[in-house]
């Protein structure tokens, strides 16, 4: 491999041939490229679902009432359930060791909003202070809602960014101004930014307020649970399904409704959805491999045809050679090295360049579900070894014939 | 320098077997310059294949400069051809993408020699056959007697014992095939034991010796006055 004069007779050749090379590492080259990119738009498009997944906290359960569908007894399907403050606590006390925050919801509805004398027409919903963390509502002025406004049942108001674009437009601060909510005046004590645009429409007040101010008594419309962090994927799915049959069953218990009535007691979890999606996400990227690897194996077959060619093409040299008294192993050699010289340097330009094109364009795709396709670096190399290798392969078999072809015949091949 | 006893070799033909070489026996001293003359289908070019080690007999004994050359490995036979035979196509057989001076230098390579010595060495034989300003042009910018001496520089550049010549101007008109006669005769009278195989009668009588093949034997062998070029030319 180090035999210097090899290397310069490979050099020889490959100056002097400059197009068989060329077409030889075109067809390496573009198989690794479209395999790189391939492979690098299966990661966006992961990359791509995974950030839809961030928006809410990802390990969010909700919990929402519905109407019974089932006769259980004794009480008459078509009942509407109503959650009322005890279940929610009740739900926390049950299941408190694995919740990590939670927040119950209730909305407010019929009353209107004044800034002055604007009328705004934006939902109210009265919320615990560690909602926040359920919407993963992140603030750009003043504060949340806190644990002292929620037990002293504050008028206190908390806006979303788009309101304040929309309606503070003319003071230096929303924080410290007023809205009336039906003649009552809540104070703005902050500006929260959320990643969809509809949920920075709203303004959030304590639960406790909304339920005592509007008569709302102890009713509440949503339960928020979010789940302490676990290892791996897998185990927060299960632990999510646990915990959404447990809180399912619980309520079901409470509210007299059959165990096998599914629209009584609504629970959504996050986790799961995000199954769903990781395994279509696997599943896209299964596909590309598979694109990808019949790329290959088509980069392969173009790179043994044309060695069979250029073996062809060279019978008659190699016929000379072995009269001027070239060894076989060395004809071998000589046309394996080449090769592999050839498919390694392409090989490589493909990948330099395909993951230079990610590396650059990459950043800047905004397609809805593909962000920043990239491609794991240790994968593309592994490819390109085993395209070298498929290429060796396939170049040794016509090579050992060239070397093994009588010299006569050899010389004979017009 | 070459002995050969009871030579055979048959070629299979379809489901016949063609007989070409029928016990052939022939001794060459060392400096001679042997013509093996015959029509076509004589067994010229396979005898000559032989003693080449391009080719293996049926049967018979082949010894070159005392070794005895019988079922030879494929790496076998090329060393000894690298080492003791040049030869020289009457298709000339140069590399077409290498130019004459890297022609010239590719036994030294496959010697094992190092590449500016190579050089060094296949510029004197290109010297010795008045090539030696077109060292760098491609055989496709050679004239067919230019890509003749080529090749016979190439088959002399790795010194070896003895230089086979099949039909080596063939392929050319009468006036240079005398010129590469005379480079021929020249080679010799330096010492070197050349064998030629044609079935023109003016080259065969411009060589020392006429061995006559006929369907497979020897029907003929006699040393002949040699006809000198420079004299015929003139």
């Amino acid at each position: 491999m180090f035999d210097i004069e090899r290397w310069q007779e490979i050099f020889d050749t490959i100056r002097k041939n400059k197009l068989r090379t060329f077409l030889t590492g075109l067809s390496v080259a573009s198989g690794i490229f479209i395999l790189v990119i391939l492979l690098g738009f299966g990661q966006g498009m992961r990359n791509g679902i995974e950030q839809e997944f961030q928006q809410d906290a990802s390990t969010s359960i909700e919990v929402w009432p519905g109407v019974t569908s089932k006769e259980y007894r004794g009480m008459n399907p078509g009942r509407r359930i109503q959650l009322v403050n005890e279940n929610y606590e009740s739900s926390s006390t049950l299941l408190k060791e694995l919740i990590e925050h939670k927040s119950s919801r209730m909305f407010v509805r019929g009353v209107t909003v004044n800034y002055g004398k604007e009328s705004l027409v934006y939902s109210i919903q009265g919320v615990s202070h560690k909602y926040q963390f359920i919407e993963n509502a992140s603030m750009i002025e003043g504060r949340f809602l806190n644990y002292y406004d929620q037990n002293s049942t504050a008028k206190v108001a908390v806006i979303g960014k788009k309101i304040r674009t929309d309606v503070f437009n003319t003071v230096d601060t929303p924080l410290g101004e007023y809205i009336e909510v039906s003649g009552i005046p809540f104070k703005i004590i902050g500006v929260f930014k959320d990643h969809r645009d509809r949920e920075e429409e709203r303004i959030y007040i304590p639960i406790t307020t909304a339920q005592k101010v509007f008569n709302g008594g102890n009713r509440i419309n949503t339960m928020f649970f979010t789940l302490d962090p676990m290892e791996n994927f897998d185990q927060a799915v299960a632990q999510s399904i646990g915990f959404k049959e447990n809180l399912r069953s619980h309520l079901q218990e409470l509210h007299t409704v059959a165990p096998d009535d599914t629209s009584a007691i609504n629970v959504w979890s996050a986790m799961e959805e995000a199954k769903r999606y990781y395994s279509l996400t696997n599943n896209i990227k299964l596909f590309f491999w598979f694109v990808g690897i019949c790329t290959i194996i088509a980069g392969v077959v173009g790179v043994s045809n044309i060695m069979l060619i250029v073996v062809k093409e060279r019978t008659r040299e190699i016929g000379i050679r072995k009269a001027l008294g070239a060894r076989p192993w060395s004809i071998i050699a000589m046309i394996l090295h080449e090769a592999i010289f050839v498919t390694a340097i392409s090989g490589f330009g493909g990948l330099i360049f395909s993951m230079a094109l990610l590396e650059v364009v990459g950043p800047h795709i905004e397609i809805d579900y593909v962000v920043n396709p990239s491609v794991n670096f240790n994968v593309a190399f592994t490819t390109v070894i085993v395209l070298i290798l498929a290429g060796t392969l396939a170049g040794f078999f016509p090579a050992w014939r060239a070397a093994s072809v009588h010299t006569i015949e050899a010389l004979r091949d017009e | 320098m070459i002995e050969i006893k009871d030579l055979h070799k048959s070629y299979q033909m379809g489901s016949n077997s063609l007989h070409v070489l029928k016990g052939i026996n022939l001794s060459v001293e060392d400096g001679e310059l042997v013509a093996i003359m015959g029509s076509s289908g004589s067994g010229k070019s396979t005898l000559l294949n032989i003693l080449g080690m391009l080719d293996n007999a049926d049967s018979g004994e082949y010894i070159l400069d005392g070794v005895p050359i019988k079922n030879l490995s494929e790496t076998k036979a090329a060393q000894y051809r690298n080492k003791f035979l040049g030869f020289i196509f009457q298709s000339f057989n140069l590399i077409n993408y290498k130019n004459a001076l890297e022609n010239v230098a590719l036994p030294l390579y496959y010697q094992r020699m190092p590449r500016k010595q190579r050089q060094e060495k296949s510029l004197k034989y290109l010297e010795q056959v008045g090539l030696k300003d077109w060292a760098h042009h491609l055989p496709s910018e050679l004239s067919g007697g230019q890509k003749q001496r080529v090749a016979i520089a190439r088959a002399m550049a790795a010194e070896p014992k003895v230089l086979l010549a099949d039909e080596l101007t063939g392929a050319l008109d009468s006036v240079t095939s005398y010129e590469i006669m005379e480079l021929i005769q020249k080679i010799n009278d330096q010492g070197n034991t050349i064998l030629v195989v044609t079935h023109e009668d003016d080259i065969a009588h411009m060589c020392k010796r006429i061995v006559y093949l006929k369907d497979g034997v020897i029907e003929k062998d006699e040393k002949i006055e040699q006809v000198r070029v420079e004299s015929h030319v003139q």
